[in-house]
């Protein structure tokens, strides 16, 4: 299973560009086209990091983070799921580049390839930011009364999390 | 608003919290540190998103998206019943999923907007249907195959092999799509529309 992950950056890109060159697409017009995109979407989320991360730093600095890592430790333990996380798990149904900015912190002070690291990093990748996607649908839908889902999408995150955290400890455990 | 809030709180409360545990001095520098750091992620993330963003919309223009969109139909059409008989409905819903799936937040938001508002004349309610939440639910659940920014962000810290999490982003995420769709169903039964 590991092996699938090493040679994944290479494997998708070739394969992407055979397939679009079997396909008869212009690879290198898709590409740049793409990449003008992702310089969008970079310039997008510049900002909102400038506004965020002095924030989470200034609350890491301050003594806080740790504290209420320390205070979670026995709780969180019983259920497999690392503490420093916890600051991830709050933001990320709010804030899409807020769970970027404190996903980057935890894995700069526990290593990327971590436990703690990796934990993040799937907890970022197996869920949303629940409650942006909520009232952008509901509010184009024109809907007050949601009903369940709220609740319903709540669970899916929480099983996110609890899940991020046992497949990481069963693959690299 | 609630996020501006929040992040007023952080603040605030870090100086509170540094003043009381006599940090108040790495409390300052952090800061500084903070907005530098932010700008350095960016330029070190920014070459691996372009990157990314590149490989994607590729397999877009190859018709990856409405071929994935065609194939997920069947499946679709047992999960939203009343979609399955508006045929316009359906194109949104099943475009939602696939660009989902693909990692087109550009193509997806809008798809699953117009599949929110198709959803919602079908069903006649002035309360979300139980097929409107369902919607709504999987797009709050993360369902995409390759998510490239995490892996970019990886990258950019120092992983060694960035996309190595991804069969433990697949597994957790199809568990926490599953547990969304259950609970939906599950709760459906028990709140009025």
């Amino acid at each position: 299973m590991r092996t699938i992950g090493e040679v994944a950056v290479p494997l998708i890109i070739v394969s992407v560009m055979i397939y679009a060159l079997i396909h008869g697409t212009d690879v290198f017009s898709g590409m740049t086209a793409g990449a003008k995109d992702g310089l969008k979407t970079v310039l997008g989320i510049v900002p909102a990091l400038i506004a965020l991360l002095p924030c989470v730093y200034m609350l890491r600095a301050s003594g806080a983070l740790d504290a209420l890592c320390s205070l979670l430790r026995q709780p969180l333990s019983q259920i497999g799921i690392p503490p420093e996380t916890v600051p991830l798990m709050l933001i990320r149904p709010l804030s899409g580049s807020g769970a970027l900015a404190v996903g980057s912190d935890i894995m700069k002070q526990c290593g990327a390839d971590s436990f703690v690291g990796r934990c993040a990093s799937v907890m970022l990748g197996s869920t949303e930011t629940t409650f942006y996607v909520i009232a952008v649908y509901f509010g184009a839908a024109g809907i007050k009364k949601t009903r369940h889902a709220i609740p319903a999408a709540i669970i899916a995150d929480i099983v996110g999390f609890m899940s991020a955290a046992f497949f990481v400890r069963l693959f690299w455990g | 608003m609630l996020f501006s809030i929040i992040i007023t709180f952080m603040a605030a409360f870090s100086l509170i919290y540094g003043c009381l545990s006599g940090n108040l001095a790495a409390v300052s520098a952090a800061a500084a540190d903070g907005a530098r750091e932010a700008v350095n992620l960016c330029t070190s993330l920014c070459g691996m998103i372009c990157l990314w963003s590149g490989v994607i919309e590729l397999m877009a223009r190859t018709g990856l998206s409405e071929r994935l969109s065609a194939a997920l139909r069947p499946v679709l059409k047992k999960l939203f019943p009343s979609a399955a008989k508006d045929r316009e409905t359906m194109d949104a819903l099943s475009t939602n999923v696939s660009a989902n799936l693909l990692g087109l937040g550009n193509a997806a938001t809008p798809a699953g907007i117009k599949a929110a508002k198709g959803l919602k004349r079908l069903s006649g309610l002035s309360s979300a249907s139980n097929e409107l939440c369902l919607l709504v639910v999987m797009n709050t659940a993360s369902i995409q195959l390759l998510p490239t920014t995490i892996a970019s962000l990886r990258a950019s810290l120092g992983a060694s092999a960035p996309f190595d999490i991804l069969p433990a982003v697949w597994l957790s995420s199809l568990l926490s799509v599953s547990a969304g769709i259950l609970s939906a169903k599950i709760f459906e039964r028990f709140s009025k529309p």
